[in-house]
């Protein structure tokens, strides 16, 4: 049989083609399976009765109640095993390093420099420990003192807490500071009742709540634009604060954000903005000169450090002048000559976390923003926003596709999408497309709570990639919306390429099958 | 093998005849003579189609049905050969062969009952099964008021589908409604809550890897707990129809009338199925509060199905004392359209246009426009 020249198929008239992507798909167990009795890896040499005599029995040091009783029950895995386990469980990945990431809006899946990675995982700070005397490390301290520093241009801040490990984190620590705030004049009881939006991101909702708020929701007002009218029909002398995210999930500014804040602390609440994704506009507006007392940034999506599939990031809290007591303790501080962890801040909410902040995560975060500058960092963000632009004009020449609210409208950094009538001339739903797509080799998701746009997918191109690679997306997310109009079956029954498989969601829905954790799966599937 | 499934199926021949005539309905021998005379052209069989063929390979089903135009035309267009049952009149068929269908269907123990037509059709089909049967509703109709109806074709059938596959289990109890046609030609629209039929139920628009919901039943029990807890001794609660506000009185240990207003006080049901010369009674000398909750797809909150709660009623119980309640999903359907009322008395719809916040959850309230 002749030899194929693959290299002749990539091209159609000059045009590229979509890429023959085909992933890795391993029937491959889980690692407790693969376990034999009496497999193993490199054995470590006993060590010689010399220096056992000198040191002695070095577990009879641990605390009783730390020590094993019985060895722990792990597999029985030779070294080529385990690494081959782990290689083939890497491959059936779509992960960032993969795929044109643009498919998780809302996260700015931006790229993560791998030098900065490097510099993390250097002995210098991969060594420390936290609990080590502050004089021994000065350095990672310094750094944390001046990345508050860039924090505090940036946003216009005075202060900032880098402990929260997350987001939603972190705005749960300033819904704390805000109940603090009410509680030193003597108002916590009476004020009780935190207004967000419904495109807010939802941590704001949940973590009111969990803060022992009470929740009001505005949706957005005809023009699709968070409703001013609304949000002075909802405050009051019960009115603690405001949660809101600006840009909201939609990609869309609220043009009146000032009158916003206006309004609620007329009412005496506080204003916090959510600012996890400041992508679209660093550089370009800040939270305190609009007035805002609290805000927060995430580092792990603004600031290029990795999610890492759901942490460790940062949730950086800034705080006005007249808030900054209440931050988390410690803070970082400077004497003139060393930097030093202060605990001694009596108004302090306590911690929300154990330290100060996660090292790497600082450091991967200070470190791009060195190498990008106070220029940088606006170049970021406006190339962000031209390329979310571009790219929603590019999806919106696919038929069945809209940008409900504020239609017709630029958006910020991310488009809220969706295939509504797409669903109705064809049955395929949202989120069949996104297996679909995965045949392609590049990931994409609908939206999480709340479900108000139908047949939702949003996506958020960042600043990282390039008008070609875009338009490689969109000829992606183009070629499955065709499939959906000419052969259904084919996108119902993806993925064929990618190592995905279709999942049965209704459980999800179901909360007697539902378990958070082993106790309740056992309980709930009927065990012990 | 496993036993086959049985899927019910009934087309009402004529239903949405009237309105591409701009007739506005099709109830009535009348009104469909003149109909065809006008031109029309029956769309419902197309939609029965669409529906049963968005159900896919159907060798795991049996279909029941009626004959020829009342379904087993519909079923033979997309191939399969059902079982058919009972008997009509070609060209003929009335709202009773609905009825005599529906309660055949419910004899034949269908696990399922897919029809096609419009608000009338949904009440003929109430009438015959109430809430014995799940039942779901593909949209054929001029009116489609009735919460009972997949938004189209397509959807009925994937709906049935998932249902039929036991891939969802939640029914849930939707509006059946109906306006008065006669009035409805002249220009006044008043429509009537009839009953509630179970439909399956899907909680999310879409279906999402991320994030569990616990299902619309966890936004009632949640509403419920909130306005039970801040109910006040002393005060009458005047409680509209529907399954939201149901929870509430589950939530008290009563029962309730679902498609009538019943009226609490200190926790005890004092009055149920009450009509507006009662209500007034009740009012006497008393403060009250109303709880009502919007009609599932249009977002009425006065004036439709629960009209025993009049203009009057809502004048002298005062806007700050209505507490409206809805669950998250029900709002969000809704997209952008804002709530409305129509209680027949101008002033009082005035009085209650404006933001009202809607009791969505414990300690949760939406803003939302009336208009
Ligand atoms: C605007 C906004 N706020 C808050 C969060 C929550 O952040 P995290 O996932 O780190 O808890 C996110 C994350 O998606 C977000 O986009």
């Amino acid at each position: 049989m002749a030899q194929q020249d693959i290299t002749q198929q990539r091209y159609t008239d000059g045009k590229p083609n979509l890429r023959r992507f085909h992933q890795a798909r391993w029937d491959e167990p889980i690692n407790f399976e693969l376990s034999r009795e009496g497999q193993r890896g490199v054995l470590v040499p006993e060590v010689e009765e010399e220096i056992k005599d000198q040191v002695g029995d070095v577990l009879a040091t641990l605390p009783l109640t730390v020590r094993r009783k019985a060895p722990p029950r792990l597999p029985e895995l030779s070294q080529p095993q385990v690494l081959r386990h782990y290689l083939r469980l890497s491959q059936e990945n779509l992960g960032a390093d993969l795929n044109i990431e643009i498919g998780q809006g809302t996260c700015t899946m931006k790229y993560s420099p791998k030098i900065n990675d490097q510099l993390a995982g250097h002995p210098k700070l991969a060594e420390l420990h936290p609990l080590q005397d502050e004089d021994t490390a000065q350095g990672i301290l310094e750094m944390m003192y001046r990345f508050e520093g860039m924090l505090k241009e940036i946003s216009g801040m005075d202060r900032f807490s880098l402990q929260p490990a997350a987001g939603s984190a972190a705005i749960y620590t300033n819904a704390s500071i805000i109940r603090a705030y009410h509680k030193s004049r003597g108002e916590a009881d009476q004020r009780d009742e935190i207004i967000t939006t419904i495109f807010s991101h939802p941590s704001n909702a949940a973590c009111a709540r969990t803060a022992g708020f009470k929740v009001i929701t505005l949706y957005p007002g005809q023009d699709g634009y968070p409703d001013l009218e609304a949000l002075k029909a909802a405050v009051s002398e019960r009115t603690a604060g405001l949660l809101i995210t600006n840009p909201e999930d939609t990609g869309i500014f609220n043009p009146r954000i000032e009158a916003f804040v206006e309004v609620v602390h007329e009412a005496g609440g506080l204003c916090v903005y959510d600012q996890a994704n400041a992508n679209g506009i660093l550089g370009i507006t800040r939270a305190r000169d609009t007035g805002f007392d609290l805000c927060h940034f995430n580092l792990h999506k603004s600031f290029s450090s990795p999610h890492g599939c759901g942490g460790p990031g940062g949730g950086a809290c800034g705080a006005s002048e007249a808030l900054a007591k209440f931050l988390p303790v410690p803070l970082v501080a400077y004497d003139g000559e060393k930097y030093y962890l202060d605990y001694d801040r009596p108004d302090s909410i306590g911690k929300v976390r154990p330290f100060y902040g996660d090292a790497p995560v600082v450091l991967r975060a200070y470190a791009w923003v060195m190498s990008l500058g106070a220029e940088g960092l606006r170049e970021v963000a406006e190339i962000a926003v031209l390329n979310n632009n571009y790219l929603l004009n590019r999806m919106l020449e696919i038929p069945g596709l809209s940008a409900p609210y504020a239609e017709g409208k630029r958006r910020i950094e991310q488009v809220r999408y969706s295939w509504e009538t797409l669903t109705e001339e064809t049955g395929v739903h949202s989120e069949e497309l996104g297996i679909r797509a995965a045949d392609f080799g590049v990931h994409y998701w609908t939206s999480h709570h709340p479900f108000v746009v139908p047949e939702p997918c949003t996506l958020e191109p960042t600043e990282s990639l390039s008008k070609d690679e875009l338009d490689e997306y969109v000829a992606i997310v183009s070629h499955v919306t065709g499939e959906a109009r000419t052969d259904p079956e084919l996108v119902k029954t993806a993925p064929h390429n990618s190592t995905i498989h279709t999942i049965d969601h209704s459980p999800l829905d179901d909360r007697s099958q539902w378990a958070m954790t082993w106790r309740a799966y056992r309980r709930k599937a009927g065990g012990a | 093998m496993a036993e086959r499934k049985k899927l019910g199926l009934i087309v009402n021949p004529v239903a949405g005849i009237g309105g591409r005539v701009g007739l506005k309905g099709s109830d009535g021998a009348e009104i469909q003579r003149q109909a065809l005379k006008l031109g029309a052209v029956p769309q419902v069989l197309n939609r029965a189609t669409q529906a049963l063929e968005k159900i896919g390979n159907i060798d795991w089903l049996e279909i029941i049905t009626y004959p020829g135009e009342m379904g087993e035309d519909a079923a033979k267009a997309c191939g399969v050969e059902p079982k058919v049952i009972g008997s009509i009149k070609p060209g003929e068929t009335t709202a009773e062969d609905t009825r005599k269908a529906a309660r055949d269907m419910l004899r034949q123990g269908v696990d399922l009952l897919l029809f096609a037509g419009g608000d009338g059709t949904a009440r003929d089909v109430y009438t015959a099964v109430g809430e014995n049967l799940p039942a779901l509703g593909i949209p054929a109709g001029v009116k489609i008021h009735s919460a009972v109806y997949a938004t189209n074709p397509l959807s009925a059938g994937e709906l049935a589908a998932l249902y039929l596959k036991d891939r969802i289990g939640d029914l849930h109890e939707a509006e059946v409604m109906d306006l008065d046609e006669e009035a409805f030609r002249q220009g006044v629209v008043s429509a009537k809550l009839y009953g509630y039929l179970k439909i399956p139920f899907r909680t999310s628009l879409v279906q999402n890897l991320k994030m569990p919901s616990a299902g619309e039943g966890a936004s009632l029990a949640s509403i419920a707990y909130d306005v039970v807890e801040k109910m006040e001794d002393d005060w009458l609660y005047i409680i509209g129809p529907g399954t939201t506000t149901r929870a509430i009185t589950d939530e008290l240990g009563l029962g309730k009338t679902l498609i009538g207003v019943d009226v609490v006080l200190n926790r005890e049901l004092v009055a149920a199925d009450v009509n507006e010369a009662q209500l007034l009674d009740l009012l006497k000398g008393r403060r009250a509060k109303i709880i009502v909750t919007l009609i599932g797809g249009q977002g009425c909150v006065f004036g439709r199905g629960n009209q025993q709660i009049s203009p009057q009623i809502i004048d002298k119980v005062g806007r700050e004392n209505i507490i409206v309640v809805s669950s998250p999903e029900k709002l969000y359907a809704l997209g952008q359209q804002p709530l409305w009322v129509d209680t027949g008395d101008e002033d009082v719809d005035r009085m209650l246009t404006g933001y009202i916040k809607v009791v969505t959850g414990y300690n949760q309230r939406a803003v939302r426009k009336v208009s």
